[in-house]
């Protein structure tokens, strides 16, 4: 077995878990969400080993590095990470509806990997190697991932407290009746920023690490950095808005899925979009 | 005794506002996009050339609003100042509170102050003495919890635990680990430099030439590099792999050794030398051994690159090209004859590695490659910053404080015990000022451990 066949089983599955998990909030029936959680750990497995594997394929190929290297391998650890992070979240708090908000993501990362990223193995350039490496990608990783799951969670705050306030306060029904309260929404919003925004404090304090070893300046305002500082400006204002009267609920969770938008932009964006006009940025 | 809030109050307000806090942090985010797009550091010119964007526009941004250097210009500096000063503010009015919280806890809990927490059990013991339900849950709460302070009072014994108060002061610490962070690098920007040098292999130099080529800074010592490396992926240009011999020297004497890397530098007397980038200093000297194919007879010659070296019988030759690795067949150097008459032969390719392959061109002159010798620089980058370690502390106390600030919670327990008319009455309370609802489980368990001990279970 290699690799890559694992990478097809992975995407394979996330995809099955969407569509079932889209099925169990259509049919209520609880066997069906079972089936889709047990589909996103088989899913989650996959993922793992194919990450293992790719490992063992670069040692063999002889070079020393973690599968994080390129933008191949950054994408389909992306996915792994949302996946942890969605399956901590359901083996903690056990609402079976975010899955079908949250493996999209996951889904959509794995297919484009799958279909338009250059899956080859090469080797690091000499700046690269390095373990702070590895801390920065893991550290900013889980946090993109538990910012995606806030994403998700606060998308379906939006949908159910609009159609709730259209009920003037009755219960509704239907599909949004298979959604946690917005009370327990709002709270998993902050639950998954609370795991989200410390990582992504290590993230930017192992990239300046590592900048600061390998190059003297732990902070040189280039584009990367400071999107990912923007990122965090982003959390913090979230995470203050809590504490504040008119900026809960509603303008909370707009802060999280705008947040999220600027996590995308601060992973790809900067690459894709900004490189043409920096000859830096390529890559 | 209530007046009207008057201007220094209401600027006191403003400053220690959280909108204010909400609304700095969101400015800060979308003014710092400017400079993602606009690249720092390149002038309105070189920006339109590569963007084919308005030259017009960009020299408008640039004079109005610093948008070549706009970290550095006087509105963000003064946004982020602002931004310290409401944090500062902020502090300073909440944190008498939760000192006092902290360092005077409420002992004694009323009737009252029972209402307001949303976790209370009560249990009435038949037969039983004030003094001896008192030990009993003294000794609960010290064995499930932690050790309670007895208050007696009319009667009436109070206890009170805490756990976890340390946590009250994460917040504080995250905030204040920004300040120190800034701190931090103010100090750098003072008493740091952040330089360049090129050092020729064999070379040793005293001084570095800063960014932005002012003068020279003295370094107070001077370095050697006695060896330059570099190693590629094979059969690629890739560099895999760059690293110097680097010797100091104080007052003549050699005093540190070190073969630094890429990610691998030098330090010494708190100035940083790394590892960035190398060049050929001069030619490359080449030997070869050349053997005529009417005698027999071999000679050793050497030649820079582009040097014409004389060969017996009036020809001579010369390299013109070379690389560290041909193709996977390793060391090569491009070369030609030329004929006595001046007239250029054709190029040839002679490899290190294949000392008898040159034979094969069928020419007078046979070469076989022995050695190439090419002097390098190693061009280092030389960084002084006096505040980094300041910056590492802030960033160990935010992690550290917002772990705490997240993650850990302070929870109280109250007691009252009182004569009733029927024997004992023992209320107990507790609150948590985060994770409630891990609270109230912990406190269903802590209420069925109380009603077993009273229960003499
Ligand atoms: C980027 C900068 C900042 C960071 C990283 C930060 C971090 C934090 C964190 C992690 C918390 C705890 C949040 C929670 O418990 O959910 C917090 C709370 C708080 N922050 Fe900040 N903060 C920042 C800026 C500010 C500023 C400028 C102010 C000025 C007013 C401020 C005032 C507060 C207040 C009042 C609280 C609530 C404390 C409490 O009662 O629990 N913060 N901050």
């Amino acid at each position: 077995m290699d690799s890559s066949l694992l990478f097809n089983i992975t995407t394979a599955a996330y995809f099955i878990a969407m569509v079932v998990f889209i099925a169990y909030l259509t049919s209520k029936n609880e066997q069906i969400g079972f089936g889709a959680t047990v589909i996103s750990w088989v899913g989650f497995v996959a993922n793992t080993g194919a990450i293992g594997l790719r490992w063992r394929e670069a040692y063999a190929m002889g070079f020393q590095q973690a599968p994080l290297s390129n933008l191949y391998e950054s994408v389909v650890f992306f996915a792994w990470s949302i996946l942890l992070i969605y399956l901590l979240f359901d083996l903690k708090y056990r609402y079976r509806a975010i899955g079908a908000f949250v493996l999209p993501f996951a889904f959509a990362g794995m297919i484009w990997a799958q279909w338009k990223l250059d899956a080859t193995i090469a080797p690091l350039v000499p700046a690269l190697q390095s373990n702070w490496l590895t801390y920065h990608v893991i550290t900013c990783f889980i946090g993109y991932a538990a910012f995606a799951v806030a994403c998700g969670v606060s998308i379906m705050y939006l949908v159910k407290v609009g159609k709730e306030e259209a009920a003037s306060g009755n219960p509704v029904g239907g599909i949004l009746g298979m959604f946690p309260s917005v009370k327990v929404l709002d709270d998993l919003n902050y639950k998954a920023i609370m795991i989200g925004f410390p990582m992504l404090t290590l993230g930017i304090i192992t990239g300046a690490a590592w900048a600061n070893y390998a190059w003297g300046t732990y902070w040189s305002w280039d584009p990367k950095e400071t999107w990912s500082l923007i990122v965090w400006f982003i959390y913090a204002a979230f995470l203050h808005a809590r504490f504040t009267r008119g900026w809960v609920g509603r303008r909370a969770a707009w802060l999280s899925i705008f947040g999220f938008a600027a996590t995308i932009f601060c992973y790809l964006g900067v690459n894709l979009v900004l490189s043409g006009l920096h000859s830096y940025g390529g890559g | 005794m209530s007046k009207e809030p008057n201007f220094v109050d209401r600027l006191w307000d403003f400053f220690c506002s959280l909108k204010l806090a909400i609304i700095t942090l969101i400015l800060l985010a979308a003014t710092s996009v400017i400079g993602t797009v606009i690249e720092q550091g390149t002038t309105p010119e070189e920006m339109a050339a590569k963007s084919g964007w308005s030259l017009d526009t960009l020299k408008f941004l640039d004079k109005s609003i610093n948008a070549f250097d706009m970290y550095h210009s006087w509105w963000f500096l003064s946004l982020m100042g602002l931004f310290a000063v409401n944090l500062i503010c902020c502090s300073i009015k909440r944190f008498p509170f939760v000192w006092k919280t902290v360092r005077e806890p409420r002992l004694v809990a009323d009737d009252g102050f029972f209402r307001s927490l949303s976790n209370v059990e009560e249990v009435v013991v038949a037969k039983g003495t004030i003094d001896g339900v008192r030990d009993q849950v003294a000794t609960l709460l010290q064995g499930k919890f932690a050790a309670p302070v007895v208050t007696e009072q009319d009667d009436k014994v109070y206890l009170y635990a805490e756990k976890g108060a340390i946590s009250r002061f994460g917040v504080y610490v995250t905030h204040a680990s920004i300040l120190i962070i800034f701190i931090g690098a103010m100090i750098g920007n003072v008493w740091g430099y952040k330089a360049y040098v090129n050092i020729v292999e064999g070379s040793a130099v005293d001084k570095v030439w800063p960014r932005g080529g002012k003068e020279p800074i003295p370094l107070g010592f001077s370095v050697r590099c006695d060896n330059f490396d570099v190693e590629f992926y094979d059969g690629t240009q890739r560099p895999k792999e760059f690293s110097s011999d680097l010797a100091v020297l104080q007052n003549g004497q050699e005093v540190l050794k070190k073969r630094i890397e890429v990610n691998d530098p030098l330090n010494f007397g708190g100035i940083t030398f790394y590892q960035s980038s190398y060049g050929p200093a001069g030619d490359a000297t080449f030997r070869f051994k050349v053997r005529l194919r009417s005698s027999g007879q071999t000679l050793d010659l050497s030649a820079r690159e582009g040097e014409h070296v004389p060969l017996p019988g009036g020809a001579s030759f010369a390299v013109t090209n070379s690389t560290e690795n041909y193709d996977k067949f390793g060391p090569a150097v491009q070369m030609h004859v030329n004929t006595p008459d001046g007239r250029h032969g054709n190029p040839f390719v002679v490899l290190k590695n294949f000392p008898d392959f040159d034979a094969q061109r069928g020419d007078e002159y046979i070469f076989s490659l022995v050695g190439m010798e090419q002097r390098y620089y190693t061009g280092l980058q030389v960084a002084k910053d006096p505040g980094v370690w300041v910056v590492w502390l802030g960033c160990f106390l935010m992690v550290a404080g917002s772990l705490g600030a997240f993650f850990l919670s302070h929870r109280r327990l109250w007691v009252v015990i009182q004569p009733l008319s029927k024997g004992v009455g023992v209320k107990l309370g507790g609150s948590a000022h985060r994770n409630q609802p891990a609270f109230a489980l912990y406190f269903d368990t802590l209420r069925k451990d109380l009603n077993d001990a009273l229960a003499g279970k």
